[in-house]
């Protein structure tokens, strides 16, 4: 079952960076990349639980500001030491202006 | 006549930077043995948290394993912990093994990191002083680390000054004595140590700068440690973090060349063809500080190192020119460098809401960056930093200074111009 919330306006995220969201309990790291994808993940960097939305996003990657460990956004695979073990990813749908992430 | 049996590549010291090149070489599927041999016992792990998690967590600490607790497994990497390399015989290319017989290479991968420098002091004995640099010495410290219990950091060092904060919030009454003239040395700009001080003072450690050791003595419970100008301190605990020593032994004994480390060219290979050193104990050439020789001791350059040696093992031709990046938890708050500050001729101060960032400017190009305080306000733009002294970059001082421009729209006009 789809569980939509309202995670954020669009014009909160600049292009290319990302932020914290905070829901039930749970943070998730909500990015808007080129072209005005949106993406969603869990928040924390699964090496040392730092949040990832004070890292830095390149492309299609986002940097974790602790040790430089790498993840690709949209599918969460780690991708770069000392990350090693993937983020988990929610699906993401715009609605007039806002950004709606899926908890399903 | 039998072919012999290719004897593969063989790696002294399963840190980080032996594990991440042998990991590497998998990774680039190369198909020849990998032997990785380390004097530890346990599976390869990470030394940062020694100082950090393992002395403040609540549950007793496990070693945090590169790379997670699988990584070397189903990797065909013959790991052989708990086994000490004694001598290295370049013209039969064996290893000589604590027990065993010789062990044949036909590349040999010198990972041997460092040990920590000793205290020469009368009364400095491995009982009454800790040290720390393994995971044993990690369970010994935060054995002493009981509330209340009174705490001697000698240097002011980033391990002590980390484990100085790690004491401090178990508990424990803690002084650190450094004995140059400020904490951290030349590796910190001087405005980032003064603030680190501030800092630690305003938890409630004591720092003690500029003054000599004399002795450690002892007494009924614990020690004092006596200072140059009469003060004693008296401590249930002394740990001392006053630099390290590059493991070179091995090397030297085998005539190849030591340079405050074992010396390897850009790609990391010795002047033996067939042997290749990462990590804290190598000496290398940076060409982005005009080829200046440095040894780091930092976590990511041995990640860095193990990876790249990795590649000159299978035949890259490419230089290491990985700039320097370094982290330090003080507090729960970030200290990191990009960089070599010290290269800097000019520093310009972009103010932060109230943190000042540090750029290191010589003759206009940037050449480091450095920053202490929350990790939000540091590390993307330290990040940045390091990219923009990767470029070679000599950015507008006035756009570094200004904080309401982006760096990232510095490096993005450097790639535009290029
Ligand atoms: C307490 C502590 C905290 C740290 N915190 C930070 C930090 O916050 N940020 C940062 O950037 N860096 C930090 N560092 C530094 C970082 O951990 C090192 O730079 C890194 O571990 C170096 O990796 P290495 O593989 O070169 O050497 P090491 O990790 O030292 O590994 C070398 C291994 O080789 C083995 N060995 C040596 N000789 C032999 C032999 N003859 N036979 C078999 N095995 C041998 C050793 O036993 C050792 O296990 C810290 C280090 C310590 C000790
Ligand atoms: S906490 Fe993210 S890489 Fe270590």
């Amino acid at each position: 079952m789809a569980q939509w919330v309202n995670a954020c306006g669009e014009d909160e995220i600049d292009e290319e960076d990302v932020i914290r969201f905070d829901h039930a309990g749970q943070s998730f790291a909500v990015y808007r990349l080129e072209d005005d994808k949106f993406c969603a993940t869990s928040g924390f960097c699964t090496h040392e639980n730092v949040h990832l939305a004070d890292g830095l996003v390149m492309g299609r990657i986002i940097e974790c500001p602790k040790h430089n460990g790498r993840f690709d956004i949209p599918t969460g695979k780690a991708k770069g030491a000392p990350a090693c073990i993937d983020l988990q990813t929610f699906p993401v749908k715009i609605e007039d202006g806002r950004v709606f992430i899926d908890l399903g | 006549m039998q072919p012999q049996a290719d004897a593969g590549i063989v790696i002294i010291g399963a840190g980080e930077a032996g594990t991440r090149a042998a990991l590497t070489l998998r990774e680039r599927h190369y198909a020849g043995p990998i032997t990785l041999i380390g004097t530890e016992t346990h599976l390869p792990y990470e030394r940062p948290p020694l100082s950090k998690a393992a002395q403040t967590a609540l549950d007793h600490p496990a070693p945090a394993i590169i790379g997670g607790a699988d990584a070397l497994a189903g990797q065909d990497i013959d790991y052989r912990s708990g086994v000490t390399v004694t001598g290295i015989d370049r013209a039969a290319k064996t290893l000589g093994l604590q027990d065993g017989p010789p062990l044949p290479y036909a590349q040999l991968l010198l990972a041997t990191g460092a040990r920590p420098r000793t205290l020469s002091l009368p009364g400095a004995t491995a009982e009454s002083v800790l040290y720390l640099r393994t995971f044993g010495d990690a369970l010994a410290l935060r054995g002493q680390l009981a509330h209340g219990i009174r705490l001697v950091v000698i240097g002011g060092g980033f391990i002590g000054l980390e484990v100085a904060a790690s004491a401090l919030a178990r508990g424990c009454t803690v002084t650190v004595v450094e004995m140059a003239p400020r904490i951290l040395g030349r590796a910190v700009p001087a405005e980032i140590a003064a603030r680190v001080a501030t800092h630690h003072r305003a938890a409630g450690i004591t720092i003690i700068e500029g003054i000599g050791l004399t002795a450690i003595e002892p007494r009924a419970q614990g020690s004092a440690v006596l200072l140059a100008d009469g003060r004693a301190l008296e401590a249930d605990a002394v740990i001392a973090g006053i630099g390290a020593i590059p493991e070179t032994a091995l090397a030297e004994a085998a005539g190849l060349a030591i340079e405050n480390g074992i010396r390897v060219d850009g790609r990391l290979a010795t002047d033996d063809p067939a042997i290749f050193a990462a990590g804290d104990c190598c000496a290398f050439p940076h060409p982005v500080f005009g080829g200046r020789r440095l040894r780091l001791e930092a976590w990511r350059n041995a990640q860095d190192q193990g990876r790249h040696v990795a590649g000159s093992m299978l035949g890259d031709m490419a230089e290491f020119a990985t700039v320097p990046w370094f982290w330090s938890d003080q507090h729960g708050d970030t200290l990191q460098i990009a960089g070599l500050p010290d290269e800097g001729d000019r520093t310009v101060v972009r103010d932060i809401a109230g943190m000042p960032f540090l750029f290191h400017l010589k003759a206009g190009r940037l050449v480091g960056a450095s920053a202490f305080g929350p990790i939000g306000k540091v590390a993307k733009d330290i990040r940045l930093a390091e990219m923009l002294i990767q470029a070679g970059s000599s950015p507008d001082p006035a756009a570094l200074a200004d904080p309401t421009i982006k760096l990232k729209s510095l490096l993005q006009s450097r790639v535009a111009a290029a």
